[in-house]
């Protein structure tokens, strides 16, 4: 038997044993764990799956045994993935620290940095957020304005970030901040503090969707240790942009869509019928086979992109579409999803409406910031010309 | 399934572009258009690529072959896709040597393999009868006629049909057109009595011809595969086709984007490179990504022809039904970026756009296909 057989063999085995039978189901909305210190959670054994995978390090599966990750090989990690995805186990932490603060600190932090973080990011201790976006800092991030000062024995913070996911939920941030305003990106540097530091206040925004995944948040004279602050003052760009690609790979991976749901095709065939084997309406009928083609054509690109990287090429070329992509695909698909439920996709709650009907109404209305959030498509479509095409500006 | 090419794949992938930029440029095919003839393609030229063994790609090492494989041949198609070089290679390259190593006896493979593999034989695939790709809308009949059988109807735009030496002929042997049982595929030279074949002046310059079959005779042994059963070879055999198909249509829209993009880079108004302005960069940048998201699609697809995958079918619809969608955008965009010159027979654009509807309409357009892949998926 080959290591990587006895590897899949004792995983399978502790799988087994250590996931409980609840966690092998889909994850309702309200069963996703996101970790943290005032986490609740609804379905307990949600917290016993944690606790033993993040004891392993498999939350983070490639990340370094040193500070608490799984220390596994590619190969390894992979056969974790599919030993997973054969029981149908849920996936134990949803984690902005997972997906793209922990990566970047693990390449640009210090030491103390790492081993005070990391392993709490693993074990889903701290819920981090991202302070990122400003109300006059959007699609041009690099002009934000957040003033962070040297007083000798801290930094004092002061200014407002907008679009903060979950801000009101986290316990920590990871923050742009402005250290020098006579220069633009070397100005910039990326900071790390408590969101219970006196002068930080949130503000949950509400979205034409009726919910409020985001914030405002507001920072006056907020006192932050200098042992915060992430590589060099002046050097926050650099992390920033590093920071952004695990995002957008990330949207890419995960696309935007709810995993596990019903697919479209099964939803239209429900509520619209079928006529000779065939979904009654030709024209939505036509519409939704050519999303499932480009969803399909989206999905062998990143399994392309993902065995081009492997191989060594440069994989820029390809991952620079996906964010582009991945939003035109699930506008589309959330637009395509209402239209065939017709009627029952026009309620906002209530009675005369199944909980599904009004979870996609709003799904549609929230996926029309998938083509804002994490770079327009326009940026997207301006990085594309500009970095790969070599289009230029004017002169 | 593999996306990235082995080292001889890629090889074969710098040769044949090598080779097409070379002897096979764009140019190549308006000279041909010019000349008048409809001969179709260049018989010298074809002979040469038979001698660098792309013929015979897909023919058995035991007759004669390489047997190099779906990828490698999707290589050289996708090559001559870029230049829009008109050649045998779909027809006999992939269609004739598939068709019988999938369902040939052992005597029509010793007959023709060898040959298709030296360049001596070239076959055409005639299917379709009506305007649109319809290939269980078969009328043209086989009847029994002693040992053998008798063929009578036509057959319309049949691609290198005007210079093909053997025709794989859809016929229906019993049951009504619109039915899949009771075809039968024969294979039937081309110069069998009673067979008549009127050369197509085509809008891309390509060889096509309409076929017409007048009571014309075979023997038992003309029979591909088996009676009844033609659509059990005939359907793995298009998809083989609209596989290869999609890799040429993916040559042409990489080519026709990167002149485009260099008219950008290159061509002035308003004091400002075109390139500069922001409505031209972001319908750019579409028309890459989609170029990026059909290349995936391709190459899944040959690589389930050398794997022998069961999934066949649904990506051949994915990948020419993904191909023509982006290579009409691509086409359309070419012409419109150029301006003026692009609407001028001398430039390049026009060619480009012709070639892209032929392409996107052989074996089934963006509807038929989508039609299919919904099928496929059960709605």
């Amino acid at each position: 038997m080959s290591d990587l057989d006895a590897f899949r063999a004792e995983t399978r085995a502790w799988l087994e044993e250590n996931c409980p039978a609840s966690m092998r189901t889909p994850t309702p909305v309200d069963e996703q764990v996101w970790g943290g210190r005032d986490a609740v959670y609804k379905n307990p054994d949600s917290k016993i799956w944690l606790d033993r995978m993040g004891a392993k390090g498999w939350t983070t599966p490639e990340w370094p045994k040193d500070y608490g990750g799984g220390g596994l090989s590619k190969a390894e990690a992979k056969i974790l993935q599919e030993e997973m995805r054969r029981i149908k186990a849920r996936i134990p932490l949803l984690s902005f620290g997972i997906w793209m603060f922990g990566p970047v600190l693990l390449e640009y932090g210090n030491e103390a940095q790492k081993q005070e973080h990391i392993p709490k990011i693993v074990r889903g201790e701290i819920r981090w957020c991202q302070g990122y976006s400003e109300p006059g800092a959007g699609s041009d991030l690099a002009g934000l304005q957040t003033k962070c000062e040297d007083k000798g024995d801290h930094y004092l913070i002061n200014g407002q970030k907008v679009w903060t996911s979950y801000a009101n939920e986290a316990d920590w941030i990871f923050c742009l901040v402005r250290t020098d305003s006579s220069v633009k990106h070397e100005g910039i540097s990326f900071i790390l503090f408590d969101m219970k530091t006196k002068g930080v206040e949130t503000r949950p925004i509400l979205l034409i969707s009726g919910e409020s995944p985001f914030c405002e948040t507001f920072f006056t004279d907020v006192k932050v240790p200098k042992e915060n602050l992430v590589g060099r003052v002046g050097g926050g760009w650099e992390i920033a942009k590093r920071l952004l690609q695990y995002e957008r790979v990330n949207i890419s991976a995960m696309g935007f869509g709810g995993a596990g749901s019903t697919p479209l095709k099964d939803v239209a065939k429900t509520y619209i019928g079928e006529s000779d084997g065939k979904l009654a309406d030709p024209d939505l009928r036509a519409r939704i086979a050519d999303h499932m083609m480009y969803d399909k054509a989206f999905g062998l690109t990143v399994k392309r992109s993902q065995e081009e990287a492997k191989a060594g090429a440069e994989v820029g070329h390809t991952a620079s579409i996906f964010k582009y992509a991945a939003a035109k695909l699930n506008q589309n698909k959330s637009e395509l999803h209402i239209e065939s439920l017709g009627h029952q996709a026009l309620g906002w709650e209530g009675d005369g409406f199944s909980d599904k009907e009004l979870r996609a109404t709003r799904n549609w209305l929230r996926s029309k910031g998938n083509s804002i959030e994490g770079g327009t498509s326009e940026v997207n479509l301006n990085v594309i010309a500009k970095r790969v095409l070599g289009l230029h500006d004017h002169q | 399934m593999a996306f990235v090419l082995t080292e001889e794949q890629q090889m074969l992938r710098d040769a044949a572009t090598d080779f097409t930029a070379d002897k096979l440029p764009v140019s190549a095919l308006r000279a041909l258009r010019d000349s008048g003839s409809t001969d179709g393609y260049d018989a010298a030229t074809w002979a040469e690529m038979a001698e660098m063994g792309w013929s015979g790609v897909l023919v058995p090492e035991s007759y004669g072959g390489s047997e190099f494989g779906y990828v490698g041949l999707g290589q050289v198609l996708e090559a001559q896709g870029a230049t829009l070089a008109a050649t045998p290679l779909l027809q006999t390259a992939l269609i004739g040597a598939s068709a019988l190593v999938l369902a040939g006896s052992e005597a029509q493979k010793s007959d023709l393999l060898p040959n298709i593999a030296a360049g001596e034989l070239k076959t055409a695939l005639a299917v379709d009868e009506g305007a649109h790709h319809n290939p269980t809308n078969i009328a043209l009949s086989a009847t029994k006629s002693g040992d053998g059988w008798a063929l009578s109807g036509a057959k319309t735009y049949v691609l290198d049909g005007s210079h093909a030496d053997v025709f794989i002929l859809a016929a229906r042997t019993s049951g009504q057109a619109g039915d899949t049982d009771g075809l039968t595929l024969f294979l039937v030279p081309s110069d069998a009595a009673g067979l008549e074949r009127t050369p197509l002046t085509t809008v891309d310059a390509h060889a096509a011809a309409n076929v017409s079959f007048d009571n014309v005779t075979v023997d038992a042994d003309a029979v591909l595969g088996a009676v009844n059963g033609g659509w059990d070879v005939l359907e793995p055999i298009l998809d083989r086709a609209r596989i290869g198909l999609a890799a040429e249509m993916l040559g042409a829209s990489d080519a026709a984007f990167k002149m485009t993009k260099e008219y950008l880079q290159t061509r002035k108004q308003f004091g400002q490179l075109i390139g500069s302005f922001q409505s031209l960069q972001h319908r750019a940048a579409i028309m890459f990504s989609e170029i990026e998201l059909t290349r995936s699609c391709i190459a899944a697809a040959l690589s389930a022809l050398d794997d022998n995958a069961n999934n066949i079918a649904e990506l051949a619809s994915l990948a020419k039904a993904r191909a023509a969608e982006t290579l009409h955008l691509v086409s359309n965009e070419t012409v419109q970026m150029h301006g003026g010159i692009g609407m001028t027979d001398a430039h390049d654009s026009g060619l480009f756009m012709k070639r892209a509807r032929v392409l996107e309409t052989i074996y089934g357009g963006e509807s038929f296909h989508r039609d299919r892949y919904a099928s496929l998926n059960g709605f």
